[in-house]
Parts: structure tokens; C-alpha cells; sequence
């Protein structure tokens, strides 16, 4: 916090002066992150906008011809887009509700217990950090048939064990537990935070009131919390909507395309079609249903927000 | 560590009950990270021989060493380890300097970047992966550190989190200095970066776990094995295995090795940081 004074006279800038060199400081200081901002955001929604009304191919240069809505007819007409959409949507709900109801019942037992917090706080939170490739590598022996525990466990005590990643029923259920492993930890983490926030008093005060365990945690924890779970539900559902890596990496979209997930279909349509324009026409109708479902949140977030 | 007995009108029962079903979620969350260790020390062989054993008799680091023989691991751990950093470094000054004038000086424009910002907080890259490629190729960047750097050094979180930070600051200290005759840059880097470091320490550690963790992006840009990073590594090995599951899972154990270091390290700051920012990848 050294701050020289002698360099400049030190003269009085104040009022309207102040404030025209504040707007053309605030403009510099601003440039670089506007101009990154432009190229690799705003410049690449904006170029596929306009490459979606093109039949614009990924391995010729240009444009090419004009056609109008044709790419958006095509897609909304599309059978295996609309079934990757709804792949992607199948994921969000299996994932959704465990990822938040797990998340906040370990949340509320970690703050009970009197020691090792940080053990289950490191062991929860650990595998958020593993990248994806290697937690699929690892459940893809989960699952494996032979050596995996998902199969000689479930054998071992008598259950027939699916076929985790062969049988398209399964699958998506196989992408689901999985990310449940790596992903929990996030949402974990928010509501033990959020659990430290609730002041001691009001524990001992239901407590003078005779609130024992459960109706303390259905009287003063669930409603208390109501904020961080709507972040919660938000942050969890347009993470999930964006399903890539892990369905790729463990089943290829497979069996048969039964898992491939929108993001999966684009990226297919682009780089194994070759058909760029199409693909963003496919992109922009996909982005539509996230900024609605994200905006869904925000309104109800803001009412949520208004009443308490 | 606050005991639960001390609180009163909680039965001892309960307590018991907590515990165990806790220990049971994080026996489950742990068998999957302790069993890929296990196979990743075993013999060639043993694991098919002998699937259901638990430890193996006869541990051994044959796995890893042929790992690092047979593939460009050290260099993708440099390529993963160099655009990571450089991203963080980048993502910190362009975002903490655009944070700080949108919180702390009214320039013309300012509702218009505050806008597209929440425009940017909605769409997510992965969406605009097809324009972006062509970008990238037509003018030549596909297969360099750029690539990777460059597109994830504008991140709109990461510009509200500086705002909301610096608008925590008293305005008196610029002020302060402002009639002293410093410059904006000159508060915004002498008072407001140096009293700003948890702020920064969270940006700099998520742009870094999100640029080493990103798969997507790096998939399509980087076809040759010595630019890629770690997760497209070793995404490009899973077709080489076959039954060889000790080397499998020997390269599962590295590409999680260097971030469960880092978090190892930084574990109050990482979850803290995240806590308080509700920064999601």
C-alpha cells in the first residue's frame, strides 16, 4: 500500500474532471478483457448465427450457399437431435436430485459429527478435482464385467448385476452414478458452508423448546437453507444440461446413440458431418433451451428472494 | 469442533446413527480411488487371474514405468501444467482490471458491458465450439499452447467476483489516493490488487482446475500427441489397453496425481474460495 506522492504535484482532481478521466480510465481498464471477450465470445456467437442460415462446410473455406432456415427446419425436424436433447435432459434428472439430496444429507451429518471434518470433507470433495479421463478409466473397470466391483460385489451376494454399460437402459444410469462420485463434492462443499453461516443460538433455542434431531432439521435447517439450495438446483442444473466428457469418454454416446447427449449430436454433426452450418443451427436451438431453463432460475430465484 | 452432546435434547442413538451412515457414504466414495491404486501396483496378468483379491501380494511399479516409456506423459504433464498457468495469469489481470473499473468508476458503456457479461454467464463455450474451431484454423492456432490460453482468459465469473470484491473495499483509500494525484491503473494496482489476494488466489486456482480439467475444447484443437494436455492424453490411450488393466489404471493414478497434489495443498483456500464465490466449472 506504499503510495508515493512526489512523482506528481500532487494537484486536486476532484468534481466533473475527476469524473470525465474516471469514464476514460474505467474504458482502458476494461480493453483487455473486451477484447478477449469479443474474439473468443461474442465474435464466435455471432459468426455461427450467421453461419447457421449458410450450408457452411468445416473442411471448405467460405460460407458457402445461402439457405435461409433450412438448417433450423432440418433440425427441428431431426428425430436423433431431438433424442440427444432429451438424453441430455434424462441426465439432468437423474442427476439433479441425488447430486443436491445426498449432497445436503452428508452436508448436515459432517456438521454433526464431533471429529474428522476434514477427513470427510477431503474425501467427498477429492474426486471433483480428478479430471475426467481418469475418472473414467476408473469406472470403466467399476463396471467391468469381470473384475468390477459393481459386478462381482452385487454377484457376490446373490444379485444378478446389470449390464452396467452394455444394455441402453443401464447406461445413462452408469453415467449417472458415476458423476455422482466426481461431482458431489461441489455442492457438498456449498451447503457445509452454508451450514457453518447458521447462528449456534438458534440450535440451543429450539433446543429450549424441546426440538429434538429430526424436527430441529426439518424446522430450522431445511428452511434456513432454502437460499443455498436454489443456488444449488440452479448451479447443478446447467452444469448438468452441458453433459459432454463423461459420456463420451465411457460409452461414445452409445450403446446405439442410446446416451449421446445434445452437446455430443453438435459436436458429431460438425466434425464428423463435416456440416458447420448445420451444427450451429443445432447449437443456437440448444442454447435457446439453456437460456430459458437458466432464466426459469433466475425469476424464480428473485420471487424466492422477494418473499424471504 | 463443536460436540453434538453438548447440545441438549439430542439423543445419543441419533448421534451413533449419523455416524455410521457417514462412514458408510465415505467407504463408498473411497473405494473407487484406493481399488484404481491397488490394480495400478499389481503384475501384469494378476488382475485377471485373481479378480477378486483385495491388495496385491506382490506390488510392483512395472505399470507406471512402462506408462512413462510408452507414452508422452512428461510433456503432456508440461503442455497441461504451462496452459493452465498461463491461463490463471491472464484470467487474473484482464478480469481483476475489467472488475475493478466496472466497481469503481462509471464509464460510458458500463451498463452495456454489465450486460453482456450476464450474456456470457448464460452461454456456455461449449456451445460455440464449432465457430471457435473454424477461428482457431483459419488463422492457423490449432496445435498451440494459444489455442488452449486464449479462449479462457475472458471469464465473466470471474469478472463479478473481482466486482464484487473491490466493491467491498472502502472507496475513501482511492479516493484517497485519487487526490494525491495517483492514477486509476496506479490505485487499481498499488491498493486494490494488494488487498484483494482472496479474491485472486480463487480466480487464479479455478481458471487453473477448469484449463487442466477442459476436454472438449482441447479434443478438437489438439491433434498431434505432442501438444496434448493430460485428459486428451489419456482419453487418446483408452483404445490401447485392452486387458491391460494395471497400466490403465497406473495412468489414471498420474493424470489425477498433480491436481490432488495441488488440492492436497490448498484445501481450506480451494473450498473456502468456493464457497464464498460459488464458482462451478
Amino acid at each position: 500500500m506504499a503510495l508515493s506522492t512526489t512523482a506528481a504535484p500532487p494537484t486536486i482532481i476532484r468534481g466533473d474532471a475527476d469524473a470525465r478521466h474516471g469514464r476514460r480510465s474505467g474504458v482502458f481498464l476494461s480493453l483487455p478483457f473486451l477484447v478477449f471477450y469479443a474474439l473468443f465470445l461474442l465474435g464466435p456467437l455471432a459468426y455461427g448465427a450467421v453461419m447457421s442460415l449458410f450450408n457452411t462446410s468445416i473442411v471448405r473455406p467460405g460460407l458457402g450457399s445461402a439457405r435461409g432456415l433450412g438448417n433450423y427446419a432440418e433440425v427441428l425436424r431431426s428425430g436423433d437431435f431431438w433424442s440427444s436433447m432429451w438424453h441430455t435432459v434424462q441426465f439432468t434428472l437423474y442427476t439433479t436430485p441425488p447430486l443436491v439430496v445426498i449432497a445436503l444429507l452428508l452436508a448436515m451429518l459432517t456438521e454433526r459429527v464431533r471429529r474428522g471434518k476434514w477427513f470427510y470433507r477431503f474425501v467427498f470433495f477429492a474426486p471433483y478435482v480428478i479430471p475426467s479421463a481418469s475418472v473414467v478409466l476408473i469406472f470403466t473397470l467399476v463396471f467391468a464385467a469381470q473384475v468390477g466391483p459393481a459386478t462381482t460385489w452385487l454377484t457376490a451376494i446373490g444379485i444378478d448385476a446389470p449390464n452396467w454399460l452394455g444394455s441402453p437402459g443401464w447406461a445413462m444410469i452408469s453415467v449417472a452414478l458415476l458423476t455422482l462420485w466426481w461431482t458431489l463434492g461441489f455442492n457438498y462443499v456449498l451447503y457445509l458452508a452454508a451450514l457453518q453461516d447458521i447462528p449456534r443460538d438458534i440450535y440451543d433455542a429450539a433446543a429450549v423448546d424441546g426440538a429434538r434431531g429430526l424436527a430441529t432439521i426439518r424446522h430450522i435447517i431445511v428452511p434456513l437453507l432454502g437460499r443455498t439450495t436454489l443456488l444449488v438446483i440452479a448451479l447443478q442444473v446447467v452444469a448438468s444440461l452441458k453433459v459432454f466428457d463423461q459420456i463420451y469418454l465411457l460409452l461414445y454416446g452409445g450403446p446405439n446413440f442410446a446416451t449421446r447427449p445434445a452437446l455430443e449430436y453438435i459436436f458429431d454433426s460438425g466434425f464428423t458431418d463435416y456440416r458447420a452450418g448445420y451444427a450451429d443451427a443445432a447449437s443456437l436451438v440448444y442454447l435457446v433451451v439453456i437460456l430459458a431453463v437458466s432464466s426459469l432460475w433466475l425469476v424464480a430465484g428473485r420471487i424466492a428472494g422477494r418473499k424471504g | 469442533m463443536a460436540s453434538i452432546e453438548s447440545r441438549p435434547g439430542t439423543g445419543r442413538a441419533f448421534t451413533t446413527l449419523c455416524t455410521v451412515v457417514l462412514v458408510l457414504f465415505a467407504l463408498i466414495w473411497l473405494i473407487p480411488l484406493l481399488w484404481s491404486v491397488d490394480l495400478s501396483l499389481r503384475p501384469d496378468g494378476e488382475i485377471t487371474s485373481h479378480p477378486g483379491t483385495w491388495w496385491t501380494s506382490h506390488p510392483t511399479l512395472d505399470a507406471y514405468r512402462s506408462v512413462f516409456d510408452s507414452t508422452d506423459m512428461l510433456t503432456w504433464y508440461m503442455n497441461s501444467f504451462l496452459t493452465a498457468a498461463l491461463s490463471a495469469l491472464f484470467a487474473v489481470v484482464c478480469c481483476s482490471m475489467a472488475g475493478f473499473a466496472l466497481a469503481r468508476t462509471r464509464f460510458a458503456g458500463r451498463r452495456v458491458v454489465l450486460g453482456l457479461l450476464t450474456i456470457g454467464l448464460l452461454v456456455p463455450p461449449q456451445a460455440l465450439m464449432v465457430p471457435m474451431f473454424q477461428e482457431f484454423a483459419s488463422v492457423g492456432l490449432t496445435n498451440t499452447y494459444w489455442a488452449l490460453i486464449l479462449p479462457s482468459v475472458a471469464v465473466p465469473v470471474a469478472v463479478f467476483v473481482f466486482m464484487s470484491f473491490f466493491g467491498g473495499i472502502p472507496a475513501e483509500l482511492g479516493d484517497a489516493a485519487r487526490v494525491d494525484g495517483a492514477g486509476w491503473f496506479r490505485v487499481y494496482s498499488r491498493i486494490y490488487m494488494p488487498l484483494s489476494r482472496p479474491a485472486v488466489s480463487a480466480v487464479a486456482i479455478f481458471t487453473f482446475v477448469w484449463t487442466w480439467n477442459s476436454f472438449l475444447w482441447p479434443l478438437l484443437v489438439l491433434s498431434s500427441t505432442r501438444t496434448m494436455t493430460i485428459p486428451v492424453g489419456l482419453a487418446s490411450l483408452t483404445s490401447t489397453y485392452g486387458a491391460r488393466y494395471a497400466e490403465m489404471m497406473a495412468s489414471a493414478v498420474l493424470g489425477a496425481l498433480p491436481l490432488f497434489a495441488v488440492f492436497v495443498l490448498f484445501q481450506r483456500r480451494i473450498v473456502e474460495g468456493m464457497a464464498s464465490t460459488g464458482l462451478k466449472g
